[in-house]
């Protein structure tokens, strides 16, 4: 971990706050107080875990919105007749897997092991385009049934819930491809492991999204 | 938290612990990977049969759900109970009061409206 040092002078930033500059490059910072401050890479990270947090409060205004306007179908079609159970557990199933996949691409960046690393992140980026490509035919779909989101409250809260959490997946594997150009043209350098580091939270956080809405949205709108 | 000084160095939100060997740290997502396989499982299955009482069903959906959240969160973003994840655990628990405050106030002030509001066509009829 500590083999490449980042300490060149584009990369110090605004955390590099002074005493002990040098000390918490070895982690040996405890961040309670006495020992200085934390290493770069906690802070990026602590940083990085606010704005997620932050994400799914607004996740949790959409959220509720759907639970108010699940009822709001305005003589249209409901949950239980538009949503396909197969289709939302293939979604699932793929999201869940490519967590797992980024995981792996975590442990191979740790052992900085390259051949993992594309290996894993590939898989990752297949399984979110499969995700995308399921959720983009389910949409398109419902639209040609005349269930798009102009119909009504409720397919108007779903489509923007389940659409919202698509755009982060299209975001999350733009930046899945942009960590694999920079680990391929800069290495395991210091900067880059934090960047893929929010990258990975980043991609694990929507899957915990996924579950909740897999849970609220499809489930229970089909069990009702 | 002041007597701490035992405790290692903070761990970022994602961070397994010190000294993770290749294999542990597969194994942590392999455990993670096989729960949550069980935990979407059982959701599914519990909301496609019909062995199940129907009004338990929405109740069991969300404990499955935060179930598996809370896999998701120690498995996979490495979330933990241990001192170096105090300020990533206060910053979650903070995250996690607003979005019940949020879900929960929103769902109990449009039912308590729902209920108090008087019904559409008088109200139009009031206006005229």
């Amino acid at each position: 971990m500590t083999t490449l040092p980042y300490a060149s002078s584009h990369d110090d930033g605004p955390y590099r706050s002074g005493r002990e500059s040098n000390s918490y490059r070895n982690g040996a910072a405890a961040g309670h107080g006495s020992a200085g401050p934390a290493s770069k890479r906690v802070v990026v990270g602590f940083g990085f875990w606010i704005f997620l947090l932050s994400d799914i409060v607004m996740f949790s205004a959409f959220f509720a919105a759907y639970a108010v306007l699940v009822g709001a179908t305005a003589g249209g079609p409901a949950g239980h007749d538009l949503f396909d159970l197969k289709n939302a557990g293939l979604e699932t199933a793929c999201l869940l897997a490519s967590s797992f996949t980024c995981g792996l691409a975590s442990i191979a960046a740790d052992a900085r092991n390259k051949l993992w690393f594309y290996a894993a992140m590939a898989a990752t980026c297949v399984l979110g385009l499969v995700f995308l490509g399921l959720e983009a035919t389910e949409f398109a779909g419902l639209v040609a049934k005349g269930a798009g989101p102009t119909r009504s409250a409720f397919l108007s809260a779903f489509f923007t819930l389940v659409g919202c959490h698509g755009l982060h997946v299209s975001i999350g594997i733009l930046w899945l491809l942009t960590m694999m150009a920079q680990v391929f043209a800069k290495g395991f350098r210091a900067d880059i492991k934090r960047r893929f580091l929010c990258f990975a939270l980043f991609w694990h956080a929507l899957d915990i999204i996924w579950v909740a809405l897999f849970s609220v949205v499809y489930l229970m709108g089909v069990a009702r | 938290m002041s007597d701490t000084s035992h405790a290692g160095p903070d761990t970022a939100p994602g961070d397994e612990q010190e000294g993770g060997s290749f294999v542990a740290g597969f194994q942590t997502y392999l455990t993670g990977l096989a729960l949550a396989v069980l935990l979407t499982a059982a959701s599914f299955f519990i909301a496609s049969t019909n062995l199940v009482w129907a009004p338990s069903i929405p109740v069991a959906l969300v404990v499955l759900a935060i179930a598996q959240m809370g896999v998701h969160l120690v498995f996979f973003l490495h979330i933990t109970t241990g001192p170096e994840n105090t300020n990533n655990v206060m910053a979650l628990a903070f995250g996690v009061l607003i979005v019940i405050l949020l879900i929960g106030g929103s769902l109990w002030i449009m039912a308590h409206l729902n209920q108090n509001m008087m019904p559409m066509n008088q109200l139009m009829n009031m206006q005229r």
